[in-house]
């Protein structure tokens, strides 16, 4: 089920402006990668070109290569739309649709497949998916209440709930935990570490002890000047990236001292 | 309570800024005025219009009681605007969600400027357009209508001049299309950021994105840019009396004869000019007619508004 991806000498622009320069990086199937770094050095961009979210940006597109178990994720034959279907997404900011029932909202993803589902059986993928988001025993009775009524912590397992209920190969993740409590963010933690025997899962953080607990590789990235793109500095081992940087500017972010 | 500082209840004043003052006062009086204006026009057309209800059919030039008398103006007024609306929806939420999320920003905005200017087209060219070039082209169409579809009570027999009340209802939606395109649009483009890439993540196509994340948000946006839309369907005097030009009219179900049925609206400004006595109260009271109808559709609009607030997201 779960996928590997694999980027070579990506380049991502927003229109004329290069925003990320040139990341090569393998990420392997069932594995936890976190991508660290300072504000505005392009982590999100990066996330956002491997499930091609990128390109809904006006004028924003990609050069180079990522492959996805062997796939060209931007080959002509590649439709957008299926390539999200199989790449889920979190974002930083809990976004249920307000509009929809809790119950609904884990069911969105299923309903554009327009697989016509019995009643069982989508009463089954949506206690299945807010299980495995650790949210079933908090909604369980109110399914039928709007998405939009739940605290910040709920809404972002809503939504991861709703990003598993098409069991997708892969699990982006952008800053889950960044507006959370405490609580809500060990809760979430928690979860990727249930969810990586399944899934792909790529996650952004700002948090340091995060990566470090929930990640088996690290990605730092970096500007390399003002008005310059972004950089992928280094990547490997979350465990030696942490003890064992190469890179001294790695060194210096992961010890606070800039960033 | 753990501060020590907070006023003890009881002498808890409350301070009132002056900006905040003159502003609750500013926006009182506005709702205040509105009522007055709007139990003015309703306390005119009551008033005035009793006598034309309780009239005896001599005394009007119609030689019928009220009833009988409005009944067909009703049923003309709710068949025109229907139709109206029916046209003018789709193609409004259609035309704007291509200027809001499809169209290329240039072609959009374009596009965006122009239906604004057609907002601004005096209904009086709207009328001119019915008779002088529309009523003429679907003459045939309605031939074709009567001939494959005259089974239906709808089509046939088809009028000659194609001056009908389908003509009519289809100036109507072309007059309110404009307003109502203009509100959508603006509406849609509004939609949060958030949601849309909500639903493009999860691999909505573009129209599933509308349907997930712009139509629910814009909801009452929609019904409240209809009801505008519906409101001056309902009111428009000049363009339907150019293209109908009939009396009182008739009640019929046939959308394309020359029979027409003729709306209250058009009726008053055809008769009001020659009206004398007991006919003037007569007119009048087919506008409270008029007046109550808006009133109601309105309220029925809202009140489906308002029976899934808390979905809104407005929380
Ligand atoms: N929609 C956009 N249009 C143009 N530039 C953008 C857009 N989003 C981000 N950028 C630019 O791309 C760079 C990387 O931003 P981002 O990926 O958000 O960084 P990070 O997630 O690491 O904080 C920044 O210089 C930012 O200004
Ligand atoms: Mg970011």
């Amino acid at each position: 089920m779960a996928k590997s991806i694999d980027v070579s000498d990506l380049n991502i622009y927003y229109g004329d402006f290069l925003a990320v320069e040139d990341v090569t990086i393998p990420i392997a199937a069932k594995s936890v990668t976190a991508f660290i770094g300072p504000s505005g050095c392009g982590k999100s961009t990066f996330l956002r070109s491997l499930n091609r979210m990128h390109e809904v940006i006006r004028g924003a597109r990609v050069e180079g290569k990522v492959l996805i178990d062997g796939q060209d994720l931007y080959g002509a034959d590649m439709d957008p739309v299926n390539v999200r279907r199989m790449i889920g997404m979190v974002f930083q900011r809990p976004n249920p649709f307000p509009t929809m029932s809790i119950y609904d909202n884990v069911l969105a993803g299923q309903k554009l497949n327009s697989k016509r589902m019995k009643k069982t059986e989508a009463d089954d993928i949506v206690e299945r998916s807010l299980r495995s988001a650790g949210l079933w025993a908090e909604v369980k009775e109110r399914l039928d209440r709007p998405g939009s009524g739940l605290s910040g912590g709920q809404q972002q397992r809503l939504c991861i709930a709703r990003a598993i209920s098409v069991e997708p190969e892969i699990l982006l993740m952008d800053e889950p935990c960044s507006a959370l409590d405490p609580i809500s963010t060990s809760v979430i933690e928690d979860l990727i570490h249930e969810l990586k025997s399944q899934y792909t899962i790529v996650i952004v953080t700002h948090n340091m002890q995060q990566a470090a607990r929930v990640s088996d590789e690290t990605a730092f990235f970096n500007l390399s000047g003002v008005g310059k793109p972004g950089r992928l500095i280094e990547h490997g081992r979350t465990e030696t990236i942490f003890s064992n940087p190469t890179d001294s500017a790695t060194e210096a972010y992961i010890q606070g001292r800039f960033g | 309570m753990t501060s020590t500082q907070a006023p003890a209840p009881g002498k808890n004043t409350v301070i009132r800024r002056p900006g905040d003052r003159i502003f609750s006062g500013l926006s009182l009086s506005a709702g205040v005025l509105i009522l007055v204006i709007l139990a003015g026009v309703a306390i005119f057309l009551t008033v005035q219009g009793i006598p034309g209800i309780t009239a005896h059919p001599d005394e009007v030039k119609s030689g019928k009681s009220f009833l009988p008398y409005v009944w067909p103006l009703v049923f003309g007024t709710l068949v025109a605007a229907t139709i109206a609306m029916l046209i003018a929806v789709p193609v409004a939420i259609g035309v704007a969600l291509f200027i809001s999320h499809y169209a290329p920003r240039k072609l959009g905005q374009g596009l965006g400027y122009l239906i604004d200017l057609l907002a601004a087209v005096p209904s009086v060219v709207y009328g001119l357009w019915g008779i002088g070039f529309l009523a003429p082209r679907m003459v045939p169409f309605y031939a074709w209508l009567d001939e494959h579809l005259g089974f239906l009570p709808f089509f046939g027999p088809a009028s000659a001049t194609g001056r009908t009340i389908l003509t009519a209802s289809i100036v109507l939606a072309v007059m309110i299309l404009p307003i109502m395109t203009a509100i959508c649009r603006e509406i849609f483009l509004q939609t949060p950021r958030l949601h849309e890439e909500a639903a493009l993540a999860l691999g909505a196509t573009r129209w599933e994105m509308a349907r997930l994340a712009i139509f629910p948000y814009a909801r009452s946006g929609i019904v409240s840019a209809a009801m505008l839309g519906l409101g001056r369907a309902l009111g428009e005097t000049l363009a339907v009396a150019m293209v109908l030009s009939v009396g009182v009219g008739t009640v019929t179900a046939n959308l394309i004869g020359s029979d027409n049925p003729s709306t209250i609206a058009a009726n008053i400004a055809l008769g009001f000019a020659e009206a004398t006595g007991k006919s003037v109260n007569a007119l009048i009271a087919s506008g409270l007619v008029l007046f109550v109808i808006t009133f109601l559709v309105n309220f029925a609009a809202r009140s489906i508004v308002d029976r899934r607030k808390e979905f809104s997201g407005a929380n």
